[in-house]
């Protein structure tokens, strides 16, 4: 056994055990329960002081989206992301060794993405690339990733990395993906608001997510799907969409992004007036859109999912109060000092506890140097979940060694009196599914 | 023309193709690999160049073209578990088709109808990667990483994720691309694209079928970009829809009126100064395409006929 090894949490310790998945969640659960507590009493996170001398910063390169279609969300993971290496740095860094964040924007593009990643591991000599949200990066990036092998740790919640697609250098750690998200909220969705359920989605890949994973859920829980309805990126009117839903539809599911979807909610109202079924999206449809924007008054009784809740009421713990202090949101979750500068709650959080995430591979491998690159990774892959904390603050995390992917607690919102008001927590296990990806047979 | 000419031509290309090779050995990391990547964009904008340059017609769907070649090498690695040749050479002859289909059709037109006719099947292109996404797995688009199998020639087998082997595979490509683009200029055919450029109907008069002629050019010009766009995919393990965008069409435009539209290494020149002036200014500020754009508008006003073709006009004439 290695010294690295013999660190192990109480985390790593579960593993060891041969327990069944069930008993596993619950191990796991337990842990991060106790994990809960521990965080609302002090501060879990060991505190460590800078090696003196000769060591150097621990250089973190983020390719962070600052133009193109995901400027919007790249805006946030930046301020958290600085957020996370200032609250680390006052920790004591990594391992001793401050954080460096270098970034350099990708433009949104893969072919931009990939250039990325290169400069970061040859120009810039980063210790390892992060941050990358749009799925279409991603998938553009990790190949130089894994032929540069450099460790990739991306925060997009595109089920990429889970789906076995990506190299042995891909962790997606802490931000759960989109089809564990659909299978938890359908759950509670198929459960309280009806069985028949027309599915609206944006015609391309996020939205065939949406629309292939839905159709697992309903199977599922027993209800069924009575139209999957494709609007293409760059429709501008969406009337004519809406006539193509069944009238005897329970649900409609909307997952629409981009600048459209003012018209998309506010054509939406005029269509089905008060007479509507049930409505359930996601938040990416407004995040970094306030809620109360002319238009969207519509939305009101209607229900979404968010990873983490916008407004400071939905999840009032400690930890998460330190960490929207620390990157700067009011309790409506706009930045504190515009009110007007509406963050991605949902998302953002993943950037957070991804450099944690990291600085735990980091200093249970004891990786010093590239040469270590080998003992973080299956550090990392060793890791069996993450406890709620100031570290988690969006709760705890089962991690999933051989898919490189963590699975968390969603939340379900509804929309009254102007603001998201949180109506349930789903489960982890109610996101969990089986996988036979198993990253750990590449070779390193 | 000079009869010199040819032979300077020949002198020039073949220093510039062993200046490309020796770089190799002296580039640092990211350089060696950010110039691989310029070579292989290159022969896209030479490609896009055979069209625009010599024989005047402005495509604005070439992303179609080079998606083409892209997507047939991916797909037949990724789907079918063909190797990188087998599978480039159906994304080449798929290409060939494609070009000469589209050609077909859009040269039935000219002008800005020409344009938007390109413009509009590459637009078709690009939405055909969205809706047959069981295929082309959508805008995410697919990795070849696990199922591209090395390179075995003889008892020698090449990883195509090796630096040294993209490298020289990029310039290989570049060398043909390079070379067959001097050849059709200095070739009969090459002036007769010429003439069409400079006047379609005095050059109808002369007794040519420009119909053909600019048939063929648009083919060569097609394959040459889905060529590139197969052999980016091998070397670079992706495939995604962002190739098939249209701002993937507009760039050869760009990387060839910056560089020196109607010269053979404008392309060359255009899409190493432009990959490197974003590759600088990003770092420096979010604003760097503002920056970009204000250094193109200058240099549009300052030489007009691109870098090479401002060193041809004052220096060298000579130049193709």
């Amino acid at each position: 056994m290695t010294e690295n090894e013999k660190k192990a949490t109480p985390v790593q310790e579960e593993q060891k055990t041969e327990l069944s998945r069930r008993s596993l969640f619950g191990a796991t659960a337990a842990v991060a329960g106790a994990g809960v507590l521990a965080s609302q009493l002090t501060d879990p996170i060991a505190r460590t002081a800078y090696a003196a001398g000769s060591d150097a910063p621990i250089r973190i390169g983020f390719q962070v989206h600052r133009t193109g279609i995901g400027a919007t969300y790249g805006k946030w993971y930046e301020r958290t992301t600085n957020a996370a290496a200032k609250y680390i740095n006052d920790l004591g860094g990594m391992g001793g060794r401050p954080v460096e964040i270098v970034a350099e924007d990708d433009g949104t593009d893969p072919k931009r993405g990939a250039d990325v990643v290169e400069k970061f591991a040859t120009q810039h000599k980063v210790d390892f690339v992060y941050g990358t949200l749009f799925s279409h990066v991603v998938m553009g990036s990790s190949p130089r990733a894994g032929e540069l092998k450099i460790p990739y740790f991306v925060v997009s919640e595109g089920h990429h990395v889970a789906s076995g697609k990506l190299n042995r250098y891909v962790f997606q750690p802490c931000i759960t993906e989109v089809p564990s998200q659909i299978y938890a909220v359908s759950k509670w969705m198929f459960s309280n608001l009806g069985k028949k359920v027309a599915v609206i989605y944006p015609d391309y890949a996020f939205g065939y997510d949406h629309r292939d994973y839905s159709m697992e859920a309903a199977k599922k829980n027993g209800g069924t799907i009575a139209a999957q309805i494709p609007i293409p990126p760059t429709e501008t009117s969406f009337t004519r969409y809406f006539t193509k839903i069944p009238r005897d539809t329970d649900v409609i599911y909307h997952v629409m992004v981009g600048p459209g979807v003012l018209t998309f909610v506010r054509e939406m109202g005029e269509h089905f007036g008060s007479r509507r079924p049930e409505i359930f999206g996601f938040i990416d449809s407004l995040e970094g859109v306030d809620i109360n924007s002319p238009g969207l008054d519509f939305l009101d009784g209607t229900y979404f999912w968010e990873a983490m809740p916008r407004y400071a009421d939905g999840y009032p713990t400690a930890a998460e109060k330190v960490y929207r202090d620390a990157v700067g949101v009011n309790a409506s979750g706009a930045s504190k000092s515009d009110s007007k500068d509406v963050s991605t709650y949902s998302h953002m959080f993943g950037c957070w506890e991804t450099m944690f995430a990291i600085r735990e591979a980091v200093e249970q491998s004891g990786y010093r140097n590239k040469r270590d690159y080998p003992a973080l990774i299956e550090t990392m892959e060793g890791f069996t979940g993450f406890n709620e904390g100031i570290a988690h603050p969006q709760g705890p995390k089962v991690f999933n060694g051989k898919n490189h992917q963590c699975y968390g607690n969603q939340f379900i919102s509804k929309v009254a009196g102007g603001k998201l008001n949180v109506v349930h927590r789903t489960s982890i296990e109610d996101g969990m599914y089986d996988s036979d990806v198993d990253y750990t047979k590449m070779s390193l | 023309m000079n009869r010199r000419a040819p032979r300077k031509t020949a002198m020039l290309m073949a220093g510039v193709l062993v200046f490309l090779f020796l770089l190799q050995f002296i580039l640092p990391a990211y350089h060696h690999s950010t110039f691989s990547k310029i070579m292989v964009l290159a022969s896209y904008a030479v490609g896009f160049n055979i069209l625009l340059g010599y024989t005047g017609l402005m495509s604005l769907g070439h992303a179609m073209f080079f998606s083409t070649g892209m997507y047939v090498t991916g797909i037949c690695v990724y789907h079918f578990g063909l190797t990188g040749i087998p599978a480039l050479g159906i994304g080449l002859i798929i290409t060939v088709f494609v070009s000469m289909l589209i050609g077909a059709v859009a040269l039935r037109t000219s002008g800005v109808s020409f344009l938007i006719v390109t413009l509009m099947f590459g637009q078709t292109a690009f939405l055909s990667v969205l809706y047959f996404d069981q295929f082309t797995l959508g805008q995410d688009g697919f990795t070849l990483t696990k199922e591209l199998q090395p390179l075995v020639l003889g008892s020698t087998s090449f990883s195509y994720t090796d630096p040294n082997f993209k490298y020289n595979a990029a310039w290989l490509l570049f060398a043909v691309c390079l070379i067959l683009s001097n050849l059709l200029i200095l070739s009969p055919i090459g002036r007769v694209l010429i003439a069409i450029r400079e006047n379609e109907e005095r050059t109808q008069m002369l007794g040519y079928n420009t119909y053909l002629y600019k048939l063929f050019a648009l083919t060569l010009s097609g394959t040459l970009s889905g060529l590139a766009g197969s052999v980016h995919a091998l070397l670079f393990s992706y495939v995604g829809a962002t190739f098939a965008e249209i701002h993937h069409s507009i760039a050869p435009l760009l990387w060839t009126l910056l560089g020196g539209v109607g010269t053979t290494l404008g392309p060359l020149v255009g899409t190493g100064i432009m990959h490197y002036l974003i590759d600088f200014t990003s770092g420096w500020t979010s604003a760097y395409l503002l920056i970009v754009g204000a250094i193109l508008v200058l240099l549009v006003i300052g030489a007009p006929q691109g870098l090479m073709g401002m060193i041809r006009q004052k220096w060298m004439q000579w130049l193709p």
